[in-house]
């Protein structure tokens, strides 16, 4: 019974969901705020993998920035060498002069499929090694997000460092196509931005059926007690290893529909402190909720535009306050709200009001 | 040869600066397990008390050594409050109290930016730190810089102070009780709550005296704390948490390391090699250089 109830309830709110975004929001906002929203759903799908990650499995990573990267500059990569046109080296490379011929490494990315591939493939094959290493010799906790966040600053600064190859601190600007159709169109913009709404939505379903599996159980219980996991036969590291690898995957998608939605993606857009603002949406509205990590990133990533337009100091106080306020005191984030409304209205209906002295 | 040298100098003092700030953050993991991610703007803190007095008193000879122990308080005094304000009620949950104090460190950034401004500021060095010291003459030859001599001697006094603490006297007593077991010390008398202050005090001003020695060999900005602490946190980690032995040894090791390794590449691909040479360490002791041993199942 609860279960039919869950699943129809699942049903209805990705309904509503999918109503929202494919027909209310492309109605309701004007093409610079479409655009904005395909950003922000960007963060949001970065913030699915973090609610299995983190949420549910107890991996804090502050690494997803690497992840949303590799995805990002394996768009990226292709997109520049398309727009270059076939045997021209992409601009920034013509401008500096340090290349003739593309580097070896460009090379593959040439080929539409094998971008696309890597833009999931590659964020998740680097996790599944890293993650080996880490997981087999029973690192975790602290240990691991002080590793994931010394990865995201190592990645981010031999990025800057490969100024030839891979753009500097400037990055990959200045994208035209995607894939034969001209970005600065409107009609394309929106385009993208539906694909993007559509990838979000298969991200959560992929997530929501992961997270109901006996998988998703055995995930919970890794967080909770992993050693009582290990003297039932199973093996915490295999466990903790697919929610790293798929929430990598789901990073690095994000990435890439980033790229043609921002039209650049540079060093600024995957370091420590971006890497930091993926958690804070999906802590602030419910680490363990999927619902509320999706809400909570939109919400965020939202609520930064719309303050630093206005106050540019402001919105860091503000987002320091946010972290401070939902971590110490809401731990469960915006999505337990509800739940802690609830009990505390049943335990006042439920205990009659004790003469003050005789509590307890 | 003298250029390796030179170089592995030049790492060592990067490791005194790093043992400085890892010597605070370890008494602080190890004691209470707190990530404390904004002790990186106590160093901030440090650095600024530095410049702020070389405004104020003239003579920067004189005024690096009034900053050492007032940056020591300052720092401190914010690590306090920062712990009866927030950590306290943390206790248990170390992942959490790494990003709520990533978000105090977003907050102090950004006070820095407003009170200090967002440019880099600078402040000179006093007279007797300016110079080198010539190690080998002749035609290739081996100098140390005087502000790096000191950084390291600071670095040594620091961990001397510390160890003599924790040895002999009774609040080191009562630390090391408290890191071996919270709960037998607390049954035998000992205030946790009392000892973890004093703790997150001590750890702090650490990282203030280390802001004071950055002072001498980069300028002082909102961000400077952001971007070495990562490195520190790397050190307690190789090290082995709450152990002071293996943050000395690794603080050096890392310093030496990437410094050699920078010159024989380039700084961002030293970079991923020593967090490569991390990773490959971990996998032969995965909790450090030296443990706490415990028994423990988690």
């Amino acid at each position: 019974m609860t279960v039919l109830n869950g699943r129809a309830r699942a049903w209805a709110g990705f309904a509503g969901a999918a109503l929202l975004l494919f027909a209310v929001a492309p109605l309701a906002l004007s093409d610079f705020r479409l655009d904005l929203l395909a950003k922000y759903l960007c963060t949001a799908m970065v913030a699915v993998g973090i609610c299995l990650a983190w949420g549910r499995g107890g991996l804090l990573t502050l690494g997803q920035g690497v992840f949303f990267g590799l995805g990002g500059y394996a768009m990226a990569m292709h997109l520049k060498i398309a727009d270059a046109g076939p045997g021209n080296l992409p601009d920034f490379m013509a401008l500096y002069g340090t290349a003739t011929e593309l580097p070896w490494w460009w090379q593959p990315f040439a080929n539409p499929v094998f971008a696309l591939a890597a833009t999931v493939l590659l964020p998740m094959a680097v996790a599944a090694i890293l993650g080996l290493f880490i997981f087999r010799r029973r690192v975790k906790g602290a240990y691991f997000a002080i590793l994931s966040q010394a990865l995201t600053a190592a990645f981010a600064i031999w990025l800057i460092g490969q100024q030839a190859t891979t753009g500097g601190t400037n990055g990959l600007t200045d994208i035209q196509g995607f894939f034969g159709y001209d970005l600065d169109d409107p009609l394309n913009q929106r385009t993208v931005y539906f694909i993007i709404a559509a990838c979000l939505l298969a991200l959560i379903a992929i997530a929501r059926q992961l997270i109901h599996s006996r998988y998703g159980e055995l995930l919970v219980a890794v967080r909770d007690s992993e050693e009582r996991v290990r003297f039932l036969g199973y093996n915490p590291a295999n466990v903790k290893l697919v929610a790293y690898v798929v929430a990598a995957g789901m990073a690095g998608l994000a990435g890439a529909l980033f790229v043609p939605a921002v039209g650049i993606i540079s060093p600024a857009m995957i370091g420590i402190v971006p890497s930091i603002e993926f958690v804070i949406g999906a802590a602030v509205g419910g680490r363990a909720s999927l619902v509320g990590a999706v809400l909570g990133a939109v919400g965020v990533a939202w609520a930064k535009t719309a303050l630093s337009e206005e106050f540019p100091a402001g919105w860091t106080y503000f987002q320091g306050l946010l972290f401070i306020v939902a971590l110490a005191f809401l731990p469960g984030g915006l999505a337990s709200l509800a739940g802690i409304v609830r009990r505390r209205r049943k335990a006042v209906q439920q205990t009659p009001a004790l003469p003050v002295g005789e509590a307890a | 040869m003298t250029v390796i040298l030179g170089q592995t100098f030049t790492g060592i003092s990067i490791g005194a600066v790093l043992l400085l700030i890892a010597l605070g953050l370890s008494l602080t993991f190890g004691q209470m397990n707190v990530i404390n991610m904004a002790h990186g703007e106590f160093i901030m803190a440090g650095a600024y008390t530095t410049y702020v007095l070389q405004k104020s008193i003239s003579g920067a000879g004189i005024s690096l050594l009034v900053a050492l122990p007032v940056a020591f308080l300052v720092s401190g005094a914010l690590g306090a409050l920062l712990e009866w304000l927030l950590i306290r009620r943390l206790y248990l949950r170390p992942l959490d109290t790494l990003l709520v104090t990533w978000g105090v460190s977003l907050m102090l950034q950004q006070l820095a930016r407003d009170i200090f401004g967002a440019p880099n500021v600078q402040t000179r060095a006093p007279d007797w730190l300016t110079g080198n010291i010539t190690v080998i003459g002749g035609d290739d030859p081996l100098t140390f810089a005087n502000s790096r001599l000191f950084i390291l001697a600071l670095a040594i006094a620091a961990v001397v102070a510390l160890s003599l603490t924790l040895r002999l006297t009774p609040l080191g007593r009562r630390i090391r009780a408290v890191v071996q077991n919270r709960d037998l010390a607390e049954v035998s008398g000992i205030s946790t709550s009392r000892v973890d202050r004093t703790a997150f005090f001590i750890g702090s001003g650490l990282a203030g005296v280390a802001g004071v020695a950055l002072t001498l060999v980069g300028p002082i900005g909102p961000t400077m704390g952001t971007n070495i602490i990562i490195d520190a946190f790397l050190v307690i980690v190789v090290g082995g948490i709450g152990q002071l032995k293996g943050s000395v040894i690794v603080a050096f090791v890392l310093g030496a390391l990437q410094s050699v390794l920078e010159y024989s590449t380039t700084v961002s691909v030293a970079k991923v090699l020593v967090l490569v040479a991390i990773v490959a360490f971990l996998q032969w002791r995965p909790q450090g250089l030296y443990t706490l041993r415990t028994r423990s199942l988690v």
